[in-house]
């Protein structure tokens, strides 16, 4: 009997009154794996993860984690969850030792609090009421408390917002480290370095649908290469580039070429480097980056 | 991960719940003592109603035993600072800053967070009243002991109303109302609840009433050795149903 997939999201859909907030969306995360939710600020990020974890009843399509409805089963499910929320959650006079002793004693083997304070570096702030610690040493803790029971998969809602480099840096060692250890986790960002260089899985969503889905080197290798540089004879008549591709020569002889760079695009630009009766010298390829992919995508959306 | 045991490798659980619970429990406790509201609204103001009533004779009571009307009186005070007005403020406030929510969805549970409010405010309520009856008896207060059972259940029925609407303000109104409301019930029934006078028509609408109904059947079983008047029972036990019912249909935990 193989063990089901950590998440299974099937045609999900969320309403709020006569809003609907998450529509048709479906995704797959397995254990040892990360699977970031990228989109915008009210894309239905947070509305797809509170329904993974038990919060929102889901109001169409199907939604498994660890093969168990996370409503109707939510109390069974709760010590194999790692739940941080997006802001809050910690009573302001309470310390973060005092919350992480707290976690750690609901979990039947929870993790040494010495080695999430060394990991997350919270040695610094241990025993400062919640109400005073700033927003980056919040964040820190949240993690802190989703991670002492050692769940199977963790929800992670903007994990680094409002950290700084150095703390943002260490929660995505963190998470990599999580991901060799056989956790799976979920989470949600706007950053899209954050996503291309965690995610092994980036589902994008705006508004709601999902725009597009797999790992960050697929998302970007999509529609081809990103831009290309040429190095050919100055003074080629840029306008005569074929339908879809766009060119500028800026110094004379080197020419940037934008567009539609599947196979079929860089062959007509060659095709005309040869009509053109051109000599080229130099080709250079980019590759497009997730930003690229998303602004392209959340602005057909929009169109 | 040079060689490491794999540190964060899964291995959930949920603790048994006795020590799930103990631990919780002890936490809420700390914080209901450490809030300087608690400290005046739970114990300064109860004990300063039992000094002024039970010492002087400002206010004119029915009855020469001073200290039997006042006691039972601050005793009703107590339950309701705690298991109402205290217990309404702090979940208001957890609510909003989404502590109900993380701990709903820890292993701890929604109803392992209802059962160690209830718990911590029991054990509040517990020293309360251990603190204003040695006052009270050190003041030469003498109870009946005969009836201490009815008393007992006729506190635990009240804790269980005022918890209820409690909860029901917490759990319906923002913060900030909840704050306000709790605070001004507090108020009309520190001066309408019998506590430190006698309310006008105490055997007919006051019997039924929350805090009279309670103060009204302590004093009946703690001074005059009596039973409660049934209208008590029947007051405090048709409007904490209300306050259960209302607060499993309308609670929202966010």
């Amino acid at each position: 009997m193989s063990a089901p997939p950590a998440i299974t999201v099937e045609d999900l859909t969320v309403r709020y009154g006569d809003r609907v907030a998450v529509d048709g969306v479906s995704f797959r995360l397995r254990r040892g794996e990360v699977l970031a939710l990228l989109g915008p600020n009210g894309a239905g990020k947070t509305s797809i993860v509170e329904v993974c974890e038990g919060y929102r009843r889901a109001g169409g399509g199907t939604v498994e984690v660890l093969g168990l409805d996370p409503f109707a089963d939510h109390d069974r499910l709760t010590p194999r969850m790692g739940i941080m929320l997006q802001s809050g959650g910690v009573h302001p006079r309470v310390s973060a030792a005092d919350m992480l002793e707290l976690f750690a004693s609901f979990a039947a083997h929870p993790l040494e609090v010495d080695l999430l304070v060394d990991r997350l570096d919270l040695g610094g702030f241990l025993h400062t009421p919640f109400i005073r610690l700033s927003g980056g040493e919040r964040q820190r803790l949240a993690m802190a408390l989703a991670l002492v029971g050692r769940p199977e998969v963790v929800f992670l809602d903007e994990p680094t917002a409002g950290m700084d480099p150095r703390g943002r840096y260490r929660t995505w060692e963190l998470v990599d480290e999580l991901r060799s250890c056989g956790v799976a986790v979920l989470l949600t960002t706007h950053l899209l370095d954050e996503a291309e260089r965690l995610a092994d899985q980036v589902v994008i969503i705006d508004r709601g649908r999902l725009l597009a889905a797999g790992s960050p080197e697929a998302l970007t290798g999509m529609g081809g290469v990103g831009r290309l540089t040429l190095t050919a004879t100055p003074g080629l008549p840029v306008a005569a580039m074929p339908a879809g591709l766009v060119a500028a020569e800026e110094p004379a002889g080197t020419y940037l070429v934008e567009g539609a760079l599947d196979t079929a695009g860089l062959a007509a630009v060659l095709t005309w480097c040869l009509a053109e009766g051109a000599t080229v010298t130099g080709l250079r390829t980019e590759s497009r980056t997730l930003e690229d992919v998303f602004l392209e995508l959340t602005a057909r959306e929009a169109a | 991960m040079n060689g490491k045991e794999p540190a964060f490798a899964p291995a959930p659980g949920r603790a048994p719940t006795t020590t799930i619970l103990r631990h919780q429990t002890a936490l809420e406790i700390r914080l209901i003592l450490r809030r300087g509201e608690t400290l005046v609204l739970n114990v300064l103001v109860p004990l300063a109603a039992l000094l002024g009533v039970g010492l002087t004779d400002v206010i004119r009571l029915p009855e020469e035993d001073r200290l039997g009307f006042v006691v039972p009186g601050v005793i009703g005070l107590a339950v309701m600072s705690t298991a109402f007005t205290g217990q309404a403020i702090n979940t208001g406030y957890e609510r909003a800053y989404g502590v109900l929510k993380l701990l709903g969805g820890s292993a701890l549970r929604r109803s392992g967070v209802l059962v160690a409010k209830t718990a911590a405010v029991l054990a509040v309520i517990a020293l309360q009243v251990a603190l204003l009856v040695s006052v009270g008896v050190a003041l030469g207060w003498r109870p009946q002991l005969s009836m201490l059972a009815p008393a007992l259940a006729l506190v635990l029925l009240a804790t269980a109303l005022f918890s209820s609407f409690g909860l029901l303000l917490a759990g319906t109104l923002p913060a900030q109302a909840t704050a306000g409301a709790a605070t001004l019930v507090y108020l009309v029934l520190l001066v309408t609840g019998g506590v430190m006078f006698p309310v006008p028509g105490a055997d007919r609408v006051g019997a039924v009433l929350p805090l009279s109904a309670l103060t009204d059947g302590l004093r009946a079983t703690l001074t005059h050795g009596v039973a409660p008047a049934a209208l008590n029972w029947i007051g405090l036990a048709c409007v904490g149903m209300v306050g259960v019912l209302g607060t499993v249909r309308w609670f929202r935990w966010e």
